[in-house]
């Protein structure tokens, strides 16, 4: 058989065109175009890609049945495996983890794992395949704090196993990152995240929002008082950060968790919803992850003339997805490389006017192995901006350690969990996602969550 | 959703409404907030706690219609329901954790802004039910917008109304009267507690600061989630930067950077109006 080393493309919305709207940029495959690529994968014995990949799901398994048209069949093998599948065929960072280790990557293109995952998932809802099956009632309760990737996953899991599950969510609406942080145009919120919330619903998980737990509700008191056997938390890493220089608070700057929780939770950029929200007409983005490329594209939608990504290493270090860093580039983001923000400067009103830079070089590799940018001396510049985001990552968020008796932290403000289980130290209570590792990717938090559920079960089977 | 179960004007463009909200107001303590969605397209308003009733699960706001919003939360009638209503949010009153015996050892006087009267209540009233009579100012603009007066009497020492056109009680400003209690009556003040517009609370602490007057105010800055994930109401306390919705919203008012805070407060003025024409305004 010979081998096919050219990925089938997939088509997506015309660059100039998307730049200006919220509506998917990837378009996905066709039936034909799914089975065309399916029919590339090599069906290994021993699958790396299964290896690489943070929930085990059955990579080959799943192809082998878009490649015989059996659509269905496929949902249900991914679905043993992925609560959603229809966002982390989205958003994972496959080049990085299942598509990093496929054989055929050695002397061509990876399969298209992640888009054939989606394609799965998106014909699945499409053609309304039931994947609620679960075991019988066990009789115990189980409360989950947040319904981000982590939460989702961890009720999903333990619904199945026969559980009683209720999460509970700060914000009115559930989801977490899949709601308030990643844009419409990477991930539809009606069809995609609805529908996801949904299926982990029909599992009979009961999910109560505007319940801030710390605060409405505390983790003793689940468990004291409203008979819950155990608990995960799931509240990820919430907490923004800012760079400490001059003028973060003048009018105009922006954490970058703000700027898209007023755009993908509130709707700020639909005239019928009552949230505002400052555009700007040349927005400068600083950071160079995922929630950078995230804001920079949102500002260009939003209407902004010039949109920038200001970061102080190089292209190569930038750890955003490289799909996203691709499309940022197609719609006409521009990438300050090498550079610095020292201050930022506003006008007689508070309004903020530019932004003092310096340029930075690479130097040689740290102990963590990525070379250390250091400031090019006599290279200060103003960029000319009118509005700043801040995407410097962001922590978790400190209330429910501070509100719960011997739940242990550690420097980085992270809740300390056994990595296999998600055990905390204390008693009944589990813990993964972001809230225990920091800012990652959705996929490590969903697999978090299905050790937590796993190791929850065999604690309440005991 | 959260259903309606008293709505009361209290003055022109002022309304008192009591929500269900069980868990919100078994949780609730003085110097805390909520934040209300009203529908599916609305916005996340923070509004702080002006009393709760642990039996009725409910939980009392207090709202001036002065924008787009708040307009429309008005035509909300008793029976209606909030879409969303979560709480209770930010840090109680420090006073909630002291030891007692301290506290009744303090000579407290409240200053209250004009619809700022709310939320000085449940602090007043949660001292007098653990035996303590702080004094209270009431100030506003004219007679009419004088709210909660009788509420305040029964929970306080002594309630003092000043209004700027002197229709009714002390003729003048808060801050004037604050001078008039100290240096003419030679009353005592060990901590005073401002809550109202920021301009008030700032003109407030320049007064006590004069008055050698330890002050405490509750800001209330731009907010969007209202639980620490956003930065939005970040403010500058002492020259660092803190977050109000999980740090405060109280602060020592001597330390707050309040011309800051009063512009970041004015950040979406034309962004708002834009979207009141947008939605058809409720002007």
């Amino acid at each position: 058989m010979a081998l096919n080393l050219v990925r089938v493309p997939i088509s997506e919305q015309d660059a100039k065109e998307r730049a200006r709207n919220f509506k998917e940029v990837c378009l996905g495959y066709t039936e034909e175009e799914a089975v065309a690529e399916a029919s590339r994968c090599l069906n290994c014995k021993k699958p790396l890609c299964v290896s690489m990949c943070p929930v085990s799901i059955n990579i080959p398994e799943f192809i082998q049945h878009v490649k015989n048209k059996e659509f269905a069949e496929a949902a249900k093998s991914v679905a043993k495996y992925s609560a959603l599948p229809a966002v982390c065929g989205r958003v994972c960072p496959q080049e990085l983890q299942c598509e990093s280790k496929c054989v055929l990557g050695n002397k061509g293109e990876a399969v298209a794992i992640g888009k054939l995952e989606r394609f799965v998932a998106d014909w699945s809802r499409e053609n309304n395949v039931d994947l609620s099956a679960k075991e019988e009632s066990k009789g115990k309760k189980v409360a989950v704090i947040g319904s981000g990737p982590a939460g989702l996953t961890c009720a999903g899991d333990l619904a199945k196993r026969g559980y009683d599950v209720t999460i509970f969510e700060a914000l009115h609406e559930a989801g977490g990152v899949l709601v308030y942080g990643i844009p419409e145009f990477r991930l539809p919120k009606d069809t995609v995240v609805k529908h996801e919330v949904e299926n982990v619903k029909k599992l009979g998980v009961k999910i109560e929002t505007n319940v801030v737990v710390g605060r409405t509700v505390t983790i003793d008191q689940l468990l004291e008082e409203e008979g819950f056997d155990a608990v995960f938390v799931g509240s990820g890493a919430g907490l923004p950060k800012f760079m400490g220089i001059p003028g973060e608070n003048f009018n105009g700057v922006f954490s970058a968790n703000e700027y898209l929780t007023r755009t993908n939770l509130m709707k700020a950029f639909k005239d019928d919803h009552s949230t505002p929200i400052r555009v700007g007409n040349k927005v400068a983005v600083v950071g160079g992850g995922n929630v950078a490329m995230d804001a920079v594209r949102t500002a260009l939608r939003l209407g902004a003339d010039e949109a920038h990504i200001v970061y102080r290493r190089s292209e190569s270090e930038l750890p955003a997805r490289i799909e996203e860093v691709h499309h940022a580039k197609e719609e006409g983001v521009i990438l300050d490389l090498l550079v610095n923000p020292t201050e930022i400067i506003a006008d007689e009103k508070g309004n903020v006017c530019g932004m003092k830079c310096v340029r930075m070089e690479l130097g040689e590799p740290d102990e963590s192995g990525r070379r250390r940018p250091t400031v090019i001396e006599g290279s200060e510049f103003i960029l000319d901006v009118d509005t700043v985001i801040m995407s410097l990552g962001t922590s978790p968020n400190p209330l429910i350690p501070a509100t719960t008796k011997g739940l242990d932290i550690n420097k980085r403000k992270c809740i300390v969990a056994e990595e296999e289980t998600g055990l905390t130290s204390k008693e009944r209570v589990y813990a993964g996602g972001d809230a225990v590792t920091g800012a990652a990717t959705v996929i490590l938090a969903m697999g978090a969550g299905k050790n937590a559920a796993a190791a929850i079960d065999e604690f309440l089977s005991k | 959703m959260y259903k309606i179960v008293e709505k009361k004007q209290l003055a022109p463009q002022i309304f008192l409404m009591d929500i269900e909200a069980p868990r919100v107001a078994k949780s609730a303590l003085p110097g805390q907030f909520i934040i209300v969605k009203m529908d599916e397209k609305g916005e996340r308003l923070p509004l702080t706690i002006c009393d709760y009733d642990l039996e009725r699960g409910t939980i009392t706001i207090v709202v001036q219609a002065l924008g787009c919003s708040t307009k429309e939360m008005m035509k909300y009638e008793v029976g209606d329901y909030f879409a969303d209503f979560v709480g209770p949010l930010g840090q109680p009153s420090e006073f909630v954790h002291e030891n007692i015996e301290e506290v009744k050892n303090k000579k407290m006087l409240f200053v209250a802004g004009g619809v700022g009267t709310a939320p000085v209540y449940p602090q007043v009233k949660w001292l007098h039910e653990h035996g303590i009579e702080a004094d209270v100012i009431i100030g506003a603009k004219t007679k009419e917008l004088v709210i909660l007066e009788e509420e305040m009497k029964a929970v306080s020492g002594t309630t003092y109304v000043a209004t700027d056109d002197g229709s009714y009680g002390f003729k003048g400003l808060v801050t004037n009267l604050i001078e008039e209690l100290v240096l003419n009556q030679g009353k005592k003040y060990d901590l005073v507690v401002a809550i109202g517009p920021m301009i008030m609370m700032k003109f407030v602490c320049k007064t006590t600061e004069k008055l050698g007057i330890n002050t405490i105010v509750s800001l209330n800055p731009i907010m969007v989630d209202g639980t620490g994930m956003c930065g939005a109401c970040r403010v500058t306390v002492d020259g660092e930067t803190r977050f109000a919705c999980v740090d405060g919203p109280e602060f020592d008012g001597h330390k707050v950077n309040f011309d800051e805070a009063m512009r970041r407060s004015g950040m979406y003025k034309t962004e708002e109006i834009d979207k009141e024409c947008k939605l058809g305004g409720t002007k």
